[in-house]
């Protein structure tokens, strides 16, 4: 990776605060991150992930009790908020309730004295660009809550930054809004040409606007790559937990009859692709969309578990099969052939087959101590 | 919309205060205003004669026979006036960096300066301010340590001066300016604060594009807190200011308790209620555009 392309990086970053009942919190425990120029990068986590502390340390609202944050090329420990090369999009959008639209996107540009002439050419672009030409004149509080988004993110964008920070910006918006926000946002950031990194612990979000998405868990990273990545190849329990739907089944690696399989703790056997050395420590991931499944005992298939059906649950498109395993596991099946009429006869407590080849599902190979 | 019920049951609920305020406040203040043409009493007291020259003697006209036009008047007024804005000033150039400091403090620090600002009320205003008393006069406190110090060889008297009386009007009425200002900046949103730094205001800019506008209505509040009891106050120059600064309280407290000339008394009263409704209605107008249009 050549330094010219990184438009930001944390080395080694570590936050510290005192929890509330005694002790201390990391919400940053030697996280490293690098930024590339033009991507839209999500950070990813539940709540108390340390996703918002990173996202201002970068804008430098929290400094960091170690480690370093860089932006384009500059050390910035020393540079106060207000002389980084960034802009924030707040959660709660913090528009100025005293100013007017205009004034509120053209805030950046007054308080850095750009001529007037110039200053309102850039506020009427600004808002043009989200949509809002007209709007100058209004008051924050006369506009709706996906105006006032809309306000916000004209005014972080107006200063031209190297790096756009959103903290949660659409969590406040209902469904609907938020999913037009989401394309909205995503052909924003792809028109600038800037980097966008988002925090949100929605992964809807991540996965349908980001070109990296970044799994926070306890201040360190499980995982960094693209959204497929994260939903076909978890590296962690974690990440296959907080990412899409599955059932996961830890065990150890053995062999059956030569072919590789998982034995769990409770008996199950799982067959597996061979990709894990024998005695190794694995978990195993089934997608809903993996698993096929049937009334009677399939003939041909790799692999074959026998299940109870507890519920089905109608989709449209599609069916959910709600199943529960030998050992009293549940498991989700969700399989292509799903709306089709022999399945539909099916009903609770019916035995079940569930198949799925081999070479599908993801094993998950974790170091450590596997959470 | 309120609906009738709402409004019938909305006045049930003001009526007790009405009552009270017209029987106590409008009641004592018509009778006022009515003595205020009445002519005085050889010995105390009115006769309920039509009488203008109580407003003569202040403003420039005089009956030639009992009452004179006297300057001094006008000019206590103006000096009232002037001490009134000058405590204002004062207080608010006090109270406004003292209330971004606690503001900033941690919480349970904050409620204790909080409770210590306020703790002086907890204590007779009178003992308060004879304590200014040995502060102030020339053996008091002030002069000693500045003479132990070394930074003045003679005692510097400034009791029953100007600047007694403003030290002294500031004291009383500092905690009147501090609450409403930092009430103002408390309910302030730190994201506001962050907001403006993040889009590249230095901290002078935010302060001075966010910070003091949106605390604007705590500093209005409190001016108007201060300058109001500092404009009638009679105790505090009475006791700092002695016979040399007379203040328009001080005149009006001579005038019913010592000179018994009730109607006079009263037009001087009259006269501090006009001054302070006209600035109080101009104040209220000018908050009232800031409010639509800042």
């Amino acid at each position: 990776m050549n330094q010219v392309s990184t438009i930001a990086e944390v080395k080694g970053a570590v936050k510290q605060f005192a929890a509330p009942e005694g002790g201390v919190v990391k919400a940053l425990d030697g996280l490293s991150l690098r930024i590339q120029h033009q991507q839209f990068v999500t950070l990813l986590g539940p709540s108390g992930c340390g996703k918002t502390t990173l996202l201002k340390a970068i804008s430098g609202f929290e400094d960091l009790d170690a480690g370093e944050v860089w932006i384009a090329g500059e050390e910035m420990s020393r540079v106060p908020p207000h002389r980084r090369p960034v802009n924030t999009v707040f959660q709660n959008y913090a528009l100025f309730p005293h100013l007017s639209v205009g004034d509120n996107v053209g805030y950046g540009l007054d308080v850095a004295r750009v001529a007037r002439e110039e200053r309102d050419q850039r506020v009427y672009e600004a808002l043009d660009r989200v949509g809002l030409g007209g709007f100058d004149r209004r008051k924050p509080r006369q506009l709706s809550g996906g105006q006032q988004q809309r306000v916000a993110l004209a005014r972080a964008i107006i200063n031209r930054p190297k790096l756009l920070l959103l903290d949660e910006p659409l969590s406040a918006l209902d469904r609907n809004l938020r999913q037009s926000m989401q394309l909205e946002l995503k052909t924003l950031q792809h028109d600038l040409g800037i980097c966008f990194l988002f925090v949100t612990h929605d992964q809807e979000e991540a996965l349908t606007m980001s070109d990296q998405v970044v799994v926070l868990n306890r201040g360190r990273i499980e995982q960094i790559g693209p959204p497929e990545a994260h939903y076909h190849h978890p590296a962690t329990r974690f990440v296959a937990q907080f990412i899409g739907d599955g059932a996961l089944f830890s065990g150890k690696v053995a062999n059956s009859a030569n072919d590789p399989v998982l034995v769990t703790d409770d008996g199950l056997t799982f067959p597996i692709a061979d990709q894990a050395s024998l005695g190794e420590e694995a978990t195993l991931l089934l997608r809903p969309e993996h698993l096929g499944l049937s009334s009677k005992l399939p003939e041909g298939a790799s692999a074959i578990l026998e299940a109870t059906l507890e519920q089905v649950v109608f989709f449209g498109a599609t069916r959910k099969f709600v199943c529960r395993l030998a050992g009293g596991a549940s498991i989700t099946a969700m399989p292509v052939e799903a709306s089709t009429e022999t399945l539909g006869r099916l009903s609770p407590g019916d035995r079940v087959y569930l198949t799925y080849r081999r070479e599908v599902p993801h094993l998950i190979r974790e170091a450590g101590d596997g959470a | 919309m309120a609906r009738r019920g709402d409004s019938r049951r909305l006045a049930g609920l003001l009526a007790p205060a009405s009552l009270f305020l017209g029987i106590f406040f409008l009641g004592p203040l018509a009778i006022m205003v009515v003595y205020s043409f009445l002519e005085p009493g050889l010995y105390g007291g009115v006769e309920w004669n039509f009488y203008h020259w109580n407003y003569g003697r202040i403003l420039g006209w005089a009956d030639g026979e009992w009452e004179d036009f006297d300057p001094v008047y006008v000019q206590i007024f103006l000096r009232s006036v002037r001490l009134a804005l000058t405590n204002v000033v004062v207080t608010l150039l006090i109270c406004y960096p003292a209330a971004l400091w606690v503001s900033g403090l941690p919480a349970r620090w904050r409620t204790f300066v909080v409770f210590i600002i306020t703790l002086p009320f907890f204590v007779s205003l009178v003992v308060r301010l004879f304590c200014w008393v040995l502060i102030l006069r020339p053996s008091g406190f002030l002069s000693s340590t500045l003479i132990g110090m070394g930074v003045i060889t003679e005692p510097i008297d400034i009791m029953f001066t100007e600047t007694a009386v403003l030290i002294g009007m500031a004291y009383v009425l500092l905690p009147f300016m501090f609450l409403p200002i930092y009430a103002s900046i408390e309910k302030l949103d730190r994201s506001l604060l962050q907001a403006s730094s993040d889009l590249g205001a230095s901290p002078r800019q935010t302060f001075l594009r966010i910070t003091l506008p949106m605390t604007l209505p705590g500093i209005a509040a409190g001016a108007a807190l201060v300058f109001i009891p500092s404009l009638g106050n009679f105790i505090v120059p009475d006791l700092l200011g002695g016979a040399k600064v007379v203040m328009i309280g001080n005149l009006v407290e001579q005038q019913f308790l010592s000179a018994r000339n009730w109607p006079f008394g009263a037009a001087l009263s009259v006269m501090i209620m006009l001054v302070m409704f006209s600035l109080i209605v101009f104040y209220l107008r000018r908050l009232g555009r800031s409010e639509v249009r800042g």
